[in-house]
């Protein structure tokens, strides 16, 4: 069964702290926003040129000069700031961005990730996702855990084209959340359900188990 | 000094083909729309764009697309637009992918003078491939150039006759770091002002880096990606 995509971004609101700024990416990352804890001061940042980024307009509130970096429509909030694309990156790699939060294709146990491009398929480009991770202090991955034909997406090493290298910290997928160690992938919580053997079948990297394994708890 | 010219196709007459011409503009946000226009009724081929994304299909760069004005697009992400794709894969379209803060500071580093400089965007990926690699306190870098081009074109919400600019949202985007790196930078703006009206204190841009402005027309504005709450 494991997590759904909502579930998944409910996980990673967990690693959120006061007074974090925060840049999550396009899909199950965007979700998190829903999930930050009432009363938690976190700014979120969007890379095409805004800190501050409040929720979706009212219908008569669209203003098409005011986009989050996945071309959505959004508002700013009491506080926000606007700058450029230049500015932009420049949080990002001078690391005042505390956490990123975002996609993958493949994710090895080195913790190098592949998120860009599947040679002779898809060749949208890498967007930011290269100066995110290769500066972000912080890097949370949220990721299904296999792919459609069953084969494991956390690998002893990257078969498509690297967006960056040794740079994820940690990963929530559908039926595990897990650190990314020296020795590996180390587990460190099962969706509910899901058992270890399970978790290390759909793992092709390596794993490290170390005594009881909790499932994941939302609250 | 007044650099106001009369309208888009006045203020790119001199665009010619196999030029480089930066475009700003994030998705369809802050795009340079009247000259796009222009530039699709001048009809001039061979050209290569640096821009952040191509457009969509029917709208933006897209437009300059369907009629193969372009021959090189350099660009940090260019999903959503299927003739686009169609043209790289059938090897029609030469396609420069490069991080998107890469794109910025190689504008931005053109309008401050500095040739070179070095990020850890890229490190150990295939876009590393014969770049120059420094190491700084332990981590690797690669150098990158900062862009030259023909002409930059931008568009701003407000401009005065001697080419001061102020964007507005998030499309101010790439419009003020293309606009310091054109050898002519063509600015088209929602409002024109007389010299004065604007408060110094508010410049993005300062006038030194446009050559031409222009008040633009029937701005679409097209949102890609319209999302809404419920009241």
């Amino acid at each position: 069964m494991g997590l759904t995509k909502e579930q998944i971004a409910h996980r990673i609101a967990k690693e959120l702290k006061d007074g974090y700024y925060v840049n999550l990416g396009i899909g199950i990352p965007t979700l998190v926003a829903n999930y930050i804890p009432k009363g938690m001061n976190v700014v979120l940042q969007s890379e095409n040129g805004l800190l501050g980024m409040g929720p979706f307009p009212f219908d008569d509130e669209v203003d098409a000069d005011i986009i989050n970096a996945g071309k959505q429509t959004i508002t700013t909030l009491p506080g926000s700031a606007f700058f450029d694309s230049a500015m932009s990156f420049g949080m990002i790699r001078s690391q005042k961005i505390n956490l990123t939060v975002l996609g993958a294709m493949e994710v090895a146990d080195n913790g190098d990730i592949a998120n860009w491009k599947i040679p002779g398929k898809m060749v949208k480009g890498m967007g930011g996702a290269m100066d995110l991770v290769a500066a972000a202090k912080n890097i949370i991955v949220a990721m299904m855990h296999t792919n459609a034909k069953g084969e494991s997406k956390l690998l002893k090493k990257c078969t498509l084209p690297l967006t960056g290298i040794r740079c994820v910290r940690k990963i929530v997928s559908d039926i595990a959340v897990l650190d990314v160690t020296p020795q590996g992938f180390r587990l460190l919580e099962r969706a509910p359900g899901i058992t270890v053997e399970e978790i290390q079948a759909k793992t092709e990297g390596r794993l490290v188990v170390e005594g009881e394994i909790p499932e994941i708890r939302f609250n | 000094m007044n650099k106001v010219v009369a309208n888009a196709d006045e203020a790119i007459k001199d665009i010619q083909d196999g030029m480089t011409l930066m475009l700003g503009g994030f998705g369809l946000s802050g795009i340079p729309e009247n000259c796009i226009a222009a530039l699709v009724r001048k009809g001039v081929k061979n050209l290569t764009c640096i821009s952040n994304n191509a457009g969509v299909d029917d709208f933006g760069i897209g437009l300059m697309l369907q009629g193969r004005q372009v021959k090189k697009m350099i660009s940090s992400y260019v999903g959503e637009n299927a003739e686009f794709e169609r043209q790289m894969l059938s090897g029609e379209l030469e396609v420069d992918l490069i991080p998107q803060g890469t794109l910025a500071t190689r504008c931005m580093m053109s309008g401050y003078g500095i040739p070179a400089f070095f990020t850890p965007a890229g490190v150990g990926t295939e876009i590393a491939n014969g770049k120059e690699v420094r190491v700084f306190d332990g981590k690797e870098y690669l150098m990158e150039h900062a862009f030259e081009s023909d002409f930059a074109i931008v568009k701003a919400w407000k401009g005065d006759h001697s080419g001061n600019l102020i964007y507005r949202g998030t499309s101010r985007n790439f419009n003020p770091l293309m606009a310091m790196a054109g050898k002519i930078t063509i600015a088209e703006v929602e409002e024109l002002v007389s010299v004065g009206e604007l408060d110094p204190n508010q410049i993005h841009t300062p006038g030194v880096y446009v050559q031409r402005v222009f008040k633009g027309v029937n701005y679409e504005k097209r949102i890609e990606q319209r999302t809404v709450r419920k009241k």
